[in-house]
């Protein structure tokens, strides 16, 4: 523009100026209701992608000292549906099926045939509270190991007495710190945590901790996600 | 960049006036993206903190505040974290252009708090709040609009380290142990929304006390009436 204009060209140059601001219509398109969805799922995908890339093999969660644990008795006991599935641990065994060598029943005396881990670590809920618990048990890679797992597969599905069901990239099932947990501050897991058996995963919001685990499948292909996801959590909610 | 003005001519009346190119396109794009992210971010974010509204332990839990669903974006826990974690990239995004923007191009000088502005706040804050003397105008914006515009960055900054130390408190432990530890991070993350929402809201009231010109401004880019300030 000229230093010198007319009230009708500064007119049209404002207009023109004010037009070029039509790309943030594009974020009308989330107060669609058919759009919403999809746009929404996307953005929740690109979220869990660079979860999946920020995630680090070789990084350990935090540990704590014995000291700074939450007291047994305070720790939350969160499921979906009852605190107690009713698990007969007399028949319990672990049904292991998909790409592994050694598909079968797995006893718990197996499992805990397995060097035991035990790590103070923190368990955060995706509504927003953590607690620091001691957790022990068998790792997952080792029990891997056991039953001949192609761990190229991309990931373990797990079923539980609850009918709850979860799934794991593959990365996050080798990690060092991802336990097949049967114990609690140094016990027996009780039957509100998640007796005989439950997932301990440092690396993960608490949701993906599945309890009462009944089966555990190692997949190239996922059916369904997990309880929540599929109801519209992240898929992969790496911490 | 150079000040771009112009004179523009009213034909009927003969009068003139003078208007001057504030705003480039890239800064009100990322400012519009941005307030709408910012938007949505406030929304879900209460909603996520409908889910466990306490800074405390969860056994026993202390609720701070029942924060009315009405206020609050997503309609659940799950339906906020969607939008919390998607809009999060338009507020990261439009940020980091409109910084990369304002470095490479100089015009931080404008909107930069520094040391030398400082004695000129509190004469501002005494004509604004406590009926003082209107101070000298400024060339440009004034020691009070920097501090608000530089304290609005630096916020909106730590909103998105405090948010990647609670969303990632293992990949990005040393953040969360800056912040003092998961728990204080999400206190301050907590914090830094209302502090914003402070800005938005002396902001507004600005936009309001300086005119339909000033808005437009922010819109088309050019600032009409300059002389008449």
């Amino acid at each position: 523009m000229s230093k010198r204009t007319d009230a009708g060209k500064f007119h049209s140059v404002t207009r023109r100026e004010l037009l070029k601001l039509t790309p943030l219509v594009a974020l009308g398109a989330f107060a669609v209701p058919q759009l919403q969805k999809p746009l929404l799922k996307a953005g929740l995908g690109f979220s869990d992608w660079t979860s999946a890339k920020l995630f680090r093999s070789g990084h350990l969660a935090p540990t704590f000292d014995n000291s700074d644990l939450t007291a047994f008795e305070k720790f939350p006991i969160n499921d979906y549906d009852v605190d107690d599935p009713g698990v007969d641990f007399e028949k319990w065994t672990l049904t292991v099926s998909g790409a592994v060598q050694k598909p079968g029943d797995y006893t718990l005396a197996q499992i805990q045939s397995l060097p035991r881990m035990r790590q103070n670590t923190r368990h955060v809920c995706v509504e927003g509270w953590d607690v620091i618990g001691r957790f022990g048990g068998a790792r997952l890679s080792d029990f891997l190991h056991m039953i001949g797992a192609d761990t190229t597969a991309r990931f373990i599905v797990v079923e539980c007495a609850d009918n709850y069901y979860e799934s794991l990239d593959m990365a996050t099932a080798i990690h060092p710190q991802t336990l097949l947990c049967y114990e609690m501050y140094e016990q027996p897991l009780t039957r509100e945590h998640g007796a005989p058996l439950r997932l301990q995963i440092p690396t993960k919001i608490g949701y993906k901790q599945a309890k009462y685990l009944t089966g555990l499948k190692v997949t190239h292909i996922l059916e369904k996600v997990g309880y929540w996801e599929d109801q519209g959590y992240s898929d992969f909610y790496g911490l | 960049m150079a000040i771009r003005t112009v004179t523009i001519d009213e034909p009927k009346t003969g009068a003139s006036t003078q208007a001057v190119y504030e705003h480039p396109l890239v800064v009100r794009l990322c400012h519009w993206l941005n307030a709408v992210a910012l938007f949505v971010m406030v929304g879900s974010g209460l909603q996520i903190f409908r889910a466990f509204p306490s800074f405390g332990a969860k056994i026993p839990q202390k609720d701070l505040i029942d924060w009315p669903k009405s206020l609050a974006l997503g309609g659940w826990l799950g339906g906020a974290l969607q939008w919390h974690l998607t809009f999060m990239w338009i507020y990261i995004a439009t940020g980091v252009v409109y910084l990369v923007y304002e470095v490479f191009s100089g015009n931080y000088k404008q909107v930069l708090f520094v040391r030398r502005d400082l004695p000129g706040v509190w004469p501002m804050v005494r004509h604004y709040f406590f009926f003082g003397p209107k101070p000298p105008p400024w060339e440009g914006y004034n020691p009070l609009q920097k501090h608000a515009y530089t304290s609005a960055v630096a916020l909106g900054i730590l909103s998105v380290l405090t948010g990647f130390a609670i969303w990632k408190p293992v990949q990005f432990s040393w953040l969360a142990w800056l912040m003092g530890g998961f728990h204080l991070a999400r206190l301050w993350h907590f914090l830094i929304m209302w502090a914003l929402l402070a800005f938005v809201f002396g902001h507004l009231v600005m936009v309001i006390l300086h005119g339909w010109n000033n808005f437009m401004s922010m819109l088309t880019g050019w600032k009409k009436d300059v002389s008449s300030e």
